[in-house]
């Protein structure tokens, strides 16, 4: 009992030092310059987006490679109801439960299909069904009716959307930034609070999810799906739910990437993107949320680490003239560590562990 | 409340030209261990398929605690009450043996995914009955020390054991064991041996599915054999010993006719 106490004690200490050093980090990033500022904000979506695909791929097994799909239903859905293009501007509290719910939706239509197909092949229709997005997003400034000659504009395709609404509360147009007696706090930095609100509500709601009874029976239908549905689970029903709340999280991250970017098009929400956010979710490991975020964390923000610190005049510096592009030199430091976790730690950086 | 928990009239399940099931008919009374025996490929599994939903009958019918057993998909058999093991052991590997059994409790729980996020007092209160009724059952088998180990790391008798403990959480009237003793050794059967005694005698119905006939013949109160799809025989283990038809489906018609002379 008294260990008991004693680690409740610890974790306590631990979560407020992890506290203070997430609110001095953008101040900190900030004295480098706002690009590392970008840089944490951009990390803090890689994380909600990893722990949204962490439900369906960690915890119910259900390999989706389409992911960034719902990304860019969230991130559509703020760049068009809030941006010059239609001239329309809702306010963000209608903006992002509507980009979640449309994502979720999104979800489900994904879902509904591939309820019978497990693995490859449910890799295979899932990644169909991302490249259909972005292609949809590409097309779409040309739609035409079979009655009318007439074409429509609706996403713009591939100029993407510009002009878009940044974050703003009553009024208060967060990309302005504030100053708290002296202490200039910029528009990205403010950003970075509302994105780490809801990345710690994304954290505490995907890991009540996981370990409810929703959650058992996902990770029932993970490792073996004919003894789940003899355990009486509607393995029907928990897929869409997975997948739905996948998808939820990954609207909601959209959102919040079109607001601070003030600009998308379909380039940012191609193939390559989902393989990154499931490297994420499988480099930390499966399941085990505190290790998708370390995942999350480590591939987002390492590339752009090396590309600062390898850059041309750096290596001048050092070396007398640019050895490798710092361009090249990321991705390849990038692929040497991804396969040396693979040959190291197999299960991930940080798996769930072994006794529990 | 008839006498009867289980009963199959008249079943049969043709494959193509293959009937796997000739007009079966048997009986299952309550909280008695009833085995169904059988030389390979006699329909023991077809049997058990069409009872949990897998396959629809082509014809007859199944009574289940008096009311027509009629599930059209498998997480439907869990609901009426009746539960199954698997002859390849099937647990959730990654899961802890507590939450194995916690699973087991899906079907009679309806916490949804508002009440986890919010972590409703009803969601909560849920929970602990959930958790408290998986740490009853491991009690129950014996393994409440590991309760806290990935499934997989458990030892092939207790992985057994296991499984029967996550098919109990689920309050079933019948609990369906399919080849409970396939591959243990002779401590590991006497001990569950032991286990599907009590489960019978505190009022869950066993039905037993079994090649281990030392098993069988020592707990079961009553047989039914299966061969070629038919049901050659039914009655007490002392009576199923004797029966010439059950000796010749097992040991060939040889060694019947020797035996007579």
């Amino acid at each position: 009992m008294a260990n008991l106490m004693q680690d409740k004690k610890k974790q306590i200490i631990a979560l407020a030092v992890l506290g203070v050093f997430l609110v001095i980090l953008p101040f900190a990033a900030g004295a480098l310059g706002q690009a590392w500022v970008r840089i944490l904000n951009v990390t803090l979506l890689y994380v909600m987006l990893a722990l949204g695909l962490n439900v369906v791929v960690g915890v119910a097994g259900l390999l989706d490679l389409g992911y960034v799909a719902f990304y860019a239903v969230g991130a559509y859905t703020w760049s068009l109801l809030a941006s010059p293009h239609f001239n329309i501007h809702l306010p963000f509290w209608i903006l992002l439960p509507l980009g979640a719910f449309l994502a979720a939706l999104a979800g489900l239509m994904l879902g509904t299909p591939v309820l019978k197909l497990r693995g490859d092949y449910l890799a295979i229709v899932t990644l169909g069904f991302g490249e259909i997005v972005r292609i949809l997003m590409n097309n779409f400034d040309k739609v035409g009716l079979p009655w009318s000659d007439e074409t429509y504009n609706i996403t713009n395709g591939p100029r993407g959307l510009t002009g878009i609404d940044p974050l703003t509360f009553f009024g208060f147009k967060l990309t302005d930034g504030l100053n708290i007696f002296g202490l200039p706090v910029s528009g990205l930095q403010l950003y970075y609070f509302v994105f780490l609100a809801l990345t710690v509500l994304s954290v505490i709601g995907v890991s009540r999810l996981q370990h409810s009874r929703l959650g058992r029976a996902w990770q029932a239908l993970r490792e073996d799906e004919i003894a789940a549905k003899a355990m009486g689970i509607n393995t029907r029903n928990i897929k869409l739910a997975a997948f739905a709340f996948g998808a939820l999280t990954g609207g909601l991250a959209g959102g919040l990437f079109a607001s601070m970017q003030g600009f998308v098009s379909p380039e940012s929400f191609g193939l390559l993107e989902s393989v990154m956010i499931l490297a994420m979710v499988v480099l930390g490991g499966m399941g085990h949320i505190p290790g998708v975020i370390l995942g999350a964390v480590l591939l987002s923000a390492m590339p752009e680490v090396i590309r600062y610190m390898a850059d041309e005049n750096k290596q001048e510096a050092v070396f007398g003239m640019v050895l490798v592009a710092p361009e090249v030199l990321r991705n390849l430091i990038f692929s040497l560590a991804m396969i040396l976790i693979m040959l190291l730690k197999p299960a991930g950086l940080w798996p769930s562990p072994e006794k529990k | 409340m008839a006498d009867m928990l289980f009963v199959a009239e008249g079943v049969t399940k043709r494959f193509g030209g293959v009937t796997a099931l000739d007009n079966v008919s048997m009986s299952i009374r309550r909280s008695s261990i009833f085995g169904l025996i059988g030389p390979n490929g006699a329909g023991k599994t077809t049997f058990f398929n069409t009872l949990t939903g897998l396959y629809q009958v082509d014809e007859g019918k199944f009574t289940f605690d008096d009311k027509p057993l009629n599930v059209k998909a498998p997480h439907e058999v869990a609901e009426v009450g009746i539960a199954r093991t698997f002859q390849n052991i099937r647990l959730f590997g990654e899961m802890s043996v507590l939450e194995n059994v916690m699973v087991g409790r899906h079907v009679r729980t309806k916490a949804g995914a508002f009440g986890a996020i919010f972590r409703t007092p009803a969601a909560r209160r849920e929970e602990a009955e959930i958790t408290q009724r998986a740490h009853e059952l491991l009690e129950y088998i014996g393994l409440s020390k590991r309760a806290g180990d990935k499934s997989r790391t458990l030892a092939y008798g207790e992985q057994r054991r296991l499984e029967i403990a996550r098919a109990l959480a689920t309050d079933p009237k019948m609990i369906a064991l399919d080849e409970p003793a396939a591959g243990m050794n002779a401590t590991e059967t006497v001990v569950l041996r032991q286990l599907i005694e009590r489960i019978a005698s505190d009022g869950t119905t066993v039905m037993l599915i079994e090649h281990d006939m030392r098993l069988v013949m020592n707990v079961c109160h009553h047989i039914a054999v299966l061969d070629y799809g038919r049901k050659i025989a039914d009655g007490s283990p002392s009576e199923i010993q004797k029966d010439a038809a059950v000796i010749k489906a097992y040991l060939g018609g040889a060694h019947v006719e020797g035996a007579a002379k």
